[in-house]
């Protein structure tokens, strides 16, 4: 069977344009048919920043220019970007239409690299791979293209790499967030992503003493060339820490990687984490005495909300989890070793996980799934029917999350472990109790 | 014979109607050319982002209930799906009933654009008939589908005999059209070659194409007076509904552009008549065309009557309002109809139009006329109106809206009237097609207006907060500066 792509929970490699969006001051350029920015924006909200897809350069390839090559456009297209709208760094991608009939690209671009604005190139046609690809493709590319080697380390200074923006709703709010408790340790967090950040943090990039990635996959081949080419180690954590129990080992890693004293990191750890239980103590009658909620669990989302919320609701709130469904074309090479996660959990507890895409098969599971009582699901939007079939409670995380709206919030560390269990409650108790 | 149904694409607007996405002068140039036929496409050596024709076609075959549309392209193609579905299973509950369309994806990858997909296609078309029993389906193309030659026509052709229901192909690849509107054509192709059929016997039905159908009701009432019920379409229609569009009295749109191609296909192929007219939009727009129907279905007296009980209750009203929109400045940016359409309602309220942008603009329709909301804003327009066609191009606008400096910019396509306000200029998204909707609307739309420019908290915090993209340097430039000579 070829792969039906039903109910999309990912997009194309170009959605990376919104990766650049996600940089302040970094602009797309856009070397595709008129459609490929509206569509890719397809299913997000918050797409009207500084920078947005209705503005972003693009050639706005016609026949013409399929038949005959579209090179020259993009040459003015770029020239004029460089005039019209003022950047900080310009980041043209390549579409199907674009790749397929051959433009060179890359010597283009390369006309521009001796004027004064950065222009680089990244290889993104849509049938390349899917959106979270195609975030690793521009992130290397500024590391191939734009990244010079640092004079010196900066002491304690600390990359992030993590959620992938827009199309991870909650991309904002989880960096930020990781932000704050890598500061806690005393360490200097730098990322590249969202207010304040871009250009002046990319320049940051090499002088880092670490990179630390909390992805499942997404962004590994980006840290190990940081290592190779600037020398930077890496500390890669496939869960994001979500509650008490992860961030505290999040903290605790971070800490034994950068060799910081482990009596101040107990001493933060306790810190929080009597803050956090001061909060669990007071609504443990809400998480004990709602008789409508069930122990047992299913999340439908990408690699990093399956693993994470897992982890949370099995070592946290002391749910079950029933087979989990990670939906983002995980490449197969990562597959194991995720999995291997899923087994890491309390009480010698498992879960079994599907790495399936194809939304119909995953909820005709679901339906025949045995939750003793009312199942909770977490997934996306397409979660929603396959929910009111089975009187679920539920809530979506993963793209795409419609009928809510996520501007700032998050779910990671001992405030974003809260942060979810109000979410998730609050759907809970509009039911009879 | 101006459409052709024998053959499995609709065309592009450019095509059919010398539809064009660049220009810049002003109304009665563009009106003079466009008779003489001299008005040429205008390259733009700079542009933005805009849209393509695949979006609008799949879109309107996705707001059929119980339909399937297959898109035959990578996964970014299909990014909207999630869009498309909330918004219809929205509207649906809106008015009760169940919406259980699809609408998927081939994902197409590398391996694809090397060894062809179409036994791929042939195999998800088989099995979204086997999961989902959808009432039709409609397999669209794409820019890669196109490129690399997929034969569809071929595939749905062997693959319809298997099938219980009809398995239609839509044309619709993004590089093929610069107007996106090329889409709706390329979507009631597809209708009428594919669901619609030959009448069994008259029924005292309006055809009425539109979008979100928000004045259903409204107008269920006012068809009332008239002995006649409309049919809304697409969203929220059934392929049985659709199959028999040729049973209708007529056809109306609340849309030209939206309308022409299957008001005049149904006219040509099966008799029935399309209301040519200006649209229903403002007051005279609203008479004018009731008057046609009325005429086209012999209930002038009917009609008469209504309009004057109408008058006596909304026409005081209205002009209470205008008096306070005395001396207000606009600019608009919309769909063609739309653009020039409520241009229209704006001087009939008393709005002086300073700009028109036209996100793309046609030579004729398919009946091979003129538009005919062109050539009643000529007679009404002595002293003319500057216009621009632009596909949404965002720095032309916002540098004709630093130029005029109006009191408000109106539009009619997300992600536009943020720019605007970006700009400190009060905005409205006028997203709802009935918003300037007959009397009703009419007066509706000069209270918004009101409202829009009396409290403009919103767009001060914001515009005295930010700055713009855009380089000075662009702002000193004509709006029209990257337009270049006429297109081959």
């Amino acid at each position: 069977m070829p792969r039906i792509l039903d109910q999309p929970r990912y997009k194309c490699a170009m959605s990376a344009m919104q990766t650049v969006q996600g940089i302040t001051g970094a602009l797309p350029i856009l070397h595709s048919g008129p459609g490929c920015a509206d569509k890719l924006q397809g299913g997000n909200y918050g797409g009207s920043g500084h920078f947005a897809p209705r503005i972003f350069p693009c050639t706005n390839l016609t026949e013409k220019d399929v038949v005959f090559g579209g090179g020259e456009r993009l040459r003015e297209t770029i020239e004029h970007a460089l005039k019209v709208i003022n950047a900080d760094m310009y980041v043209v991608l390549s579409s199907c239409s674009s790749e397929i009939i051959g433009d060179d690209m890359e010597e283009v671009v390369r006309s521009f690299q001796a004027g004064g604005k950065p222009v680089i190139f990244a290889s993104t046609a849509g049938f390349k791979g899917n959106n979270l690809l195609g975030h690793e493709w521009v992130v290397q590319a500024i590391i191939e293209q734009y990244l010079q080697p640092a004079a010196q380390k900066s002491k304690g200074l600390v990359n992030i790499w993590a959620s992938v923006p827009q199309y991870d709703p909650f991309w904002y709010g989880n960096l930020f967030e990781l932000e704050n408790l890598v500061a806690q340790l005393g360490l200097i967090p730098n990322t590249i992503f969202g207010y304040d950040r871009g250009i002046k943090n990319i320049d940051k990039i090499p002088a880092a003493e670490l990179n630390l990635l909390v992805s499942p996959w997404v962004g590994l081949s980006n840290v190990k060339l940081l290592q190779e080419k600037f020398g930077t180690p890496y500390l890669h954590l496939p869960t994001l820490p979500i509650g008490s129990f992860e961030t505290s080992k999040f903290l605790r890693a971070v800490a034994g990687f950068a060799g910081i004293d482990k009596q101040k990191v107990e001493d933060i750890i306790t810190e929080n984490e009597r803050k956090y239980y001061y909060f669990i103590e007071r609504f443990a009658d809400v998480f004990l005495e709602t008789r409508v909620m069930s122990k047992r669990f299913v999340v439908v989302a990408d690699a990093q909300y399956s693993l994470a919320i897992t982890k949370f609701l099995v070592n946290d709130v002391g749910l079950f989890p029933s087979k989990q469904y990670i939906t983002d074309n995980t490449p197969p090479e990562y597959q194991e070793q995720i999995r291997e996660e899923f087994k890491q959990l309390n009480y010698g507890i498992t879960a079994e996980v599907s790495f399936l895409a194809d939304g119909y098969l995953i909820q005709d599971e679901i339906k025949d799934t045995y939750f003793t009582g009312y199942p909770l699901i977490i997934g996306s939007y397409w979660e929603k029917k396959v929910a009111q079939k089975t009187q679920a409670h539920y809530l979506s995380v993963s793209w795409p999350v419609k009928e809510r709206l996520v501007i700032n919030s998050s779910y990671v560390g001992y405030g974003g472990g809260l942060k979810l269990l109000e979410d998730i409650y609050s759907v809970v108790l509009t039911r009879f109790n | 014979m101006t459409i052709n149904l024998q053959v499995t694409s609709a065309g592009t607007r450019e095509s059919r109607l010398g539809s064009i996405t660049g220009y810049a002068g002003d109304l009665h140039d563009l009106v003079r050319q466009s008779k003489c036929g001299t008005l040429q496409e205008k390259d733009r050596c700079f542009s933005q982002s805009s849209s393509c024709d695949a979006g609008c076609a799949l879109n309107q075959l996705a707001s059929i209930s119980d339909v399937a549309v297959i898109n035959h392209a990578p996964s970014g193609c299909t990014a909207g799906a999630s869009t498309t579905i909330v918004h219809y299973t929205q509207l649906a509950a809106k008015r009760g009933i169940e919406y259980n369309t699809v609408f998927l994806g081939t994902d197409m990858d590398e391996a694809d654009t090397i060894f062809g997909a179409t036994e791929g296609l042939r195999q998800i078309i088989s099995e979204t008939y086997n999961r989902y029993k959808p009432k039709a389906i409609f397999v669209g193309t794409s820019c890669v589908s196109g490129i690399i030659g997929e034969d569809v026509d071929s595939v749905v052709a062997e693959l319809s005999p298997e099938l219980p229901i009809p398995l239609v192909p839509v044309h619709c690849e993004g590089f093929k059209s610069r107007v996106w509107a090329s889409g709706f054509d390329a979507a009631d192709h597809a209708v009428l070659t594919g669901i619609v059929k030959p009448p069994q016997n008259k029924k005292p039905v309006i055809n009425f194409k539109n979008f979100n159908e928000s004045a259903r009701n409204e107008i269920i009432r006012i068809f009332a007076n008239f002995g006649v019920e409309p049919f809304f379409f697409y969203a929220n229609s059934t392929v049985e509904e659709l199959s028999r569009l040729s049973e209708a009295l007529a056809t109306v749109s609340i849309c030209g552009t939206l309308g022409t191609y299957l008001g005049n296909g149904l006219e040509q192929e099966y008799g029935v008549p399309y209301v040519r007219t200006i649209n229903p939009l403002g007051v005279a727009g609203f008479e004018i065309w009731l008057r046609e129907i009325g005429r086209v279905i012999h209930k002038q007296e009917e009609v008469e009557a209504y309009i004057e009980r109408e008058r006596a209750f909304y026409l005081p009203k209205i002009e209470a309002v205008k008096k306070e929109l005395k001396g207000l400045r606009a600019v608009l940016g919309m769909g063609a109809s739309f653009a020039f359409q409520v241009s229209r309602v704006l001087q009939e309220l008393g709005i002086e139009v300073v700009w028109v942008a036209s996100w793309h603009y046609d030579t004729k329709y398919d009946d091979n006329e003129l538009p005919p909301y062109l050539d009643y804003l000529v007679k009404d327009n002595p002293n003319n109106l500057k216009v621009s066609v632009s596909d949404q191009q965002n720095f032309e606008i916002l540098n004709i809206l630093n130029t005029y400096k109006p009191d408000i910019y109106l539009a009619r396509h997300p992600g536009t009237t943020v720019w605007a306000i970006k700009q400190g200029i009060a905005a409205l998204f006028l997203g709802d097609e009935y918003k300037t909707f007959g009397y009703r609307g009419t007066l509706d739309f000069a209270n918004t207006i009101l409202d829009t420019i009396r409290n403009r908290s919103f767009e001060k915090n914001l515009a005295a907060r930010i700055t713009l993209p855009y380089s000075d340097w662009w702002y000193q430039q004509d709006n029209a500066t990257f337009l270049k000579a006429e297109a081959k």
